[in-house]
């Protein structure tokens, strides 16, 4: 299995697809039907070449693997591609999240579709790099790419503010990522090298780690996002087409996530360690007052948004406790967070495609008229806030977990913030779905279509799932987990 | 008599410039005159590779490496605007056979300056140069801003070549000489008028790249000027008058760069940083174009304000990704054009996507790459200049260099935005720009697929310096 440079094949088919969607010239309905299809079998074909990953994947192995090694620009700096633990579920939930998107955006892309699908696989290509690459300049390229294809989406295919939310969105990202530029290029000075392995058995001094932390901590912060730097976020899910909401939050905020896990904390323990007591607070303002921001909004969006920078509060939490099962929290909350709330994404795209607003006060009792969209909209509403039984709540409960056994205050407002969490979805899940339908427009409301049931049940499925048997999960995760807490811990020594 | 042999692919040129100089007089085919300036500007290329390295006339001009990749690259420049030339002359109003014969004349003076080796090659260079592109920005003679364009140019020109010389005589007389090796031997690093001489040069040669604060002339020339001539401008010059600049700085005074260094520091964080800014307020896609290329001059100072193999480095690779991305953005802008008529406001490309949708797709991905945005090729320069100055402890100049890349891209975004987000106008012609497709499909091509394969570019950069440090 080795040989076959499979890492490689997954980060460049959508590459091939964008050549072929190239060739298909004419500009009608047909032919961007046939480009709706073409894009939808390349990203699925990529889904089914990264399933292969899991069942040749060694679970016992905590390293890397599927390893490529090339040289590349020239000596320390190489194209080095391989997985781990940490890292394999991500790879997947990003070749699922995106036939996924492609799908929901077949009804509500009505012009310039060849663009748009080619943007979508651009953007698959740069996001399985990320979570692949182990080389920081490769990583950064395929970090920072990302954005070229999510500008374009968010503000050609977006709402009516879509020119600010993007420009807000590219802007504040780079800004945060320049400073992580610098970093890695006095990582590579300092060094020589900018490999991963290597680097992760490198001991920087304290001072070093403190500078390069910070520079590492700015552009992961802006992208997570961290309160106080959130305020794109919801502007950018706003504005975005659904499809471009739903890779925002299901996966272009893990790659903040991955990284912390896999440089702050893997190359710089010490700086970490001393600034853990400052991502915990920032981490508990964001669960606290994001979801109280929450509990206003007007508009479906927006919520879901500020619910997102909640959840992702727990997941710095997680990372930063230094625990196996903390960390291990943290990527389940990311993996869970980024199946439920793109698929919390996609049932406001379902009404929002009936009836063009997102505002919450328009709706109201489409229980009666969409019972099967209620259902499905249910079980997201319930893992959101982490019911148990849904994926929501084991990683939140390992969060907590391992946070109270550092710091019982912490703990304390971490655990509000569920409290806030269900109030706010289940108030959101009340005020579009209860009630009697009295409202004029929604009685033309039409439930599911197959296509878009096709779009729901493998979302959910895959939530109840992980939330009734984690094990399967937890049994890729944990090896590399341990492998990285064991190295923290020696490096700390 | 042994010494004509080195210079031979200047005196090839410049025999072929005569020769159709006095056949255009005849010979009333515009482009045969240009075709044939084309093919002896490759044949020059040919030349160059196969010259042997050499100093002639008394070490003041050298053939070496260094000298070899910067003449290819002008050349491939001078070409690129030749072929620029073509699509455009009749609509432009420019339709003079000595437009090919001025550009061939210009890259001689180009090919000069970063052959010299004495103060007095580098001012013939610098002026053959210069004096070439008066003439050339003031070509379009019934357009008024063309005029403007060439008498503020030939004005601001003649005071730079003033200061210029003034700085010359200043160094030939605190140090008696005016080869740039012998200038090095006889060095007194307490000399202050030898400092003084340092400051006016570089402040002639300043204006020559456009580095701030003798910037002003380029938006209102690059505006002015036809827009072939403004990618003349663009590509040539500035890429010669660099190497001279090091050449200048490396040769004769290295020993001293504490004292230069902070020179080329200042002019760059000041390049860097107004062009960000100003570039923002344009509405006009040529002085949009020149606020740009003052920003990307401050960053390829950078590389030569490292004063390191890897400063030097950085700045060879910066020039030729600069070039390659200008090549493609002028030939864009020539290729807008509707009803005989150019457009060169950014406002013009509204919506562009909808009738041009892979023109504009390639043009979007040339922005983010002038922005900087990995992984296109733009990145790349960027990264290995900062790689340099982080290297040589620099860390403020790398620091205010991606502040200025992240303010700049804004005013590139702003163009893909107008270019995708807003609604769309009638449509621009086809049917001329074949032989613009010609320098615009490859070179974008080129920007987007250098990340698989950036070797070469570094190994000729490497190449080129060894002859210098």
């Amino acid at each position: 299995m080795s040989e076959i440079p499979i890492l490689s094949i997954l980060i460049f088919i959508p590459v091939v697809g964008i050549f072929f969607m190239l060739l298909i010239r004419n500009n009608d309905d047909q032919s961007s039907q046939n480009l709706k299809h073409t894009a939808l079998w390349i990203a699925f074909l990529n889904f089914i070449i990264s399933l292969s990953l899991l069942f040749s994947f060694d679970l016992n192995n905590p390293d890397f693997q599927f390893v490529e090694k090339y040289a590349w620009i020239e000596s320390g700096i190489s194209y080095h591609l391989g997985i781990d633990g940490v890292s394999i579920l991500f790879v997947i939930l990003t070749t699922m999240l995106v036939p996924i998107c492609i799908l929901a955006s077949y009804e509500s892309i009505k012009f310039s579709v060849k663009e748009y699908l080619i943007s979508f696989l651009a953007l698959e290509t740069f996001m399985i790099g990320v979570f692949c690459s182990l080389d920081l300049v490769l990583f950064y390229l395929f970090f920072e790419g990302g954005l070229i294809p999510m500008f374009l989406i968010i503000g050609i295919w977006g709402g009516e503010r879509r020119v600010y939310s993007t420009f807000k969105f590219f802007l504040y990202t780079l800004a945060g990522s320049v400073f992580m530029l610098l970093a890695i290029i006095y990582i590579f000075i300092s060094t020589g090298t900018t490999d991963v392995e290597t680097l992760l058995m490198y001991n920087f001094t304290t001072n070093e780690q403190l500078i390069l932390w910070i520079a590492f901590f700015t552009s992961f912060m802006v992208k997570i996002p961290m309160w106080p730097f959130h305020t794109w976020l919801p502007d950018a899910h706003v504005e975005a087409p659904t499809a471009g909401s739903v890779i925002l939050a299901g996966v272009l905020l893990k790659m903040a996530g991955y990284g912390f896990i896999r440089f702050s904390i893997g190359f710089f323990p010490d700086a970490s360690e001393f600034f853990a007591p400052f991502i915990f607070s920032l981490s508990v303002i964001a669960i606290i007052v994001t979801s109280l921001i929450a509990l206003v909004q007007e508009d479906m969006k927006k919520l879901i948004a500020y619910s997102s920078v909640a959840h992702m509060g727990f997941v710095t939490l997680g990372i930063f406790t230094f625990t196996v099962q903390g960390i291990e929290g943290g990527i389940i909350q990311m993996i869970s967070h980024g199946i439920v709330s793109a698929a919390l994404f996609l049932c406001v795209g379902v009404v929002y495609d009936r009836l063009h607003t997102r505002e919450i006060a328009r709706y109201g009792g489409l229980v009666s008229k969409m019972p099967f969209y209620s259902f499905s909209f249910m079980i997201f509403i319930l893992a959101s806030l982490g019911l148990p039984g849904t994926s929501g709540f084991v990683g939140e409960f390992l969060v907590l977990l391992s946070i109270f056994s550092i710091n019982t205050y912490f703990a304390i407002f971490a655990t509000t913030g569920v409290v806030l969490a269900a109030t706010y979805s289940l108030w959101l899940y009340r005020r579009i779905i209860f009630g009697a339908l009295i409202k004029d427009d929604l009685s033309e409301m039409f439930d599911l279509t197959r296509r878009e049931i096709i779009i729901f049940l493998p979302l959910i499925i895959l939530t109840i799932s992980i939330g009734l048997y984690p094990k399967p999960i937890i049994n890729i995760i944990e090896p590399s987990t341990e492998k990285i807490v064991n190295q923290i811990k020696m490096k700390l020594d | 008599m042994q010494s004509l042999v080195y210079i031979l692919p200047e005196l090839f040129l410049f025999i072929v410039a005569t020769v159709l100089l006095v056949t255009g007089l005849f010979l009333k085919n515009i482009k045969l005159i240009n075709l044939l300036a084309i093919f002896s500007l490759l044949v020059t290329v040919i030349l160059i590779l196969n010259q042997p390295f050499q100093s002639a006339f008394l070490n003041s001009f050298i053939v070496d490496e260094f000298s070899l990749v910067l003449k290819v690259i002008i050349l491939i420049g001078s070409i690129a605007s030749l072929i620029m030339f073509v699509s455009s002359k009749d609509d432009l109003n420019i339709n003079i056979y000595e437009f090919p014969i001025l550009i061939i004349f210009s890259t001689i003076g180009m090919m000069v300056m970063v052959s010299a080796n004495d103060l007095l090659a580098m001012f013939i260079g610098l002026e053959l140069q210069s004096l070439s592109l008066y003439v050339l920005a003031a070509l379009n003679r019934n357009s008024l801003l063309s005029s403007e364009a060439g008498i503020k140019y030939f004005i601001l020109g003649a005071l730079s070549s003033g200061l210029l010389l003034f700085g010359i005589s200043y160094i030939y007389g605190f140090s008696g000489n005016t080869n740039f090796n012998l200038i090095a031997v006889n060095i007194n690093p307490e000399s202050l008028g030898l400092i003084i001489g340092i400051v006016f040069v570089l402040a002639g040669l300043a204006f020559k790249v456009s580095a701030v604060p003798f910037h002003m002339w380029t938006p209102d020339v690059y505006q002015g000027a036809p827009t072939p001539i403004t990618g003349f401008f663009a590509l040539a010059p500035k890429i010669a008058a660099m190497g001279l600049l090091v050449r200048f700085l490396f040769n004769s005074f290295g020993e001293i760069y504490i004292d230069w260094q902070q020179i080329i520091f200042f002019i760059s964080i000041a390049s860097m940083m107004l062009a960000a800014f100003a570039a923002i307020a344009q509405t006009n896609l040529k002085r949009l174009m020149a606020y740009s290329s003052i920003g990307h001059i401050g960053y390829a100072l950078i590389g030569v304000a490292c004063f390191t193999d890897e400063g030097l480095r950085s700045l060879l690779i910066y020039l030729m990704i600069y070039l390659i991305m200008n090549i493609a953005v002028f030939a864009f802008l020539l290729s807008l054009k509707r009803n005989d008529g150019y457009f060169e406001n950014i406002s013009d490309l509204s919506g562009m996507h909808k009738n041009h949708p892979l023109r504009t797709m390639l043009i979007a991905l040339i922005m983010f790459s002038l922005a900087g945005i990995p992984p296109l090729a733009g990145f790349f320069g960027k990264f290995y200049i900062f790689v340099a100055a982080i290297e040589s402890e620099m860390l403020f100049l790398a620091i205010i260099g991606v502040v200025a890349s992240v303010i700049s891209a804004f005013y590139y975004l702003r163009i893909v935005k107008i270019m995708y987000f807003d609604e769309p106008k009638e449509e621009f012609d086809g049917s001329s720009i074949k032989s613009l497709n010609l320098l615009y499909y490859p070179s974008s091509i080129l920007i987007i697929i250098f990340f698989i394969y950036p070797s070469p570019v570094i190994n000729i950069s490497e190449y080129a310096i060894q002859s210098i440090i």
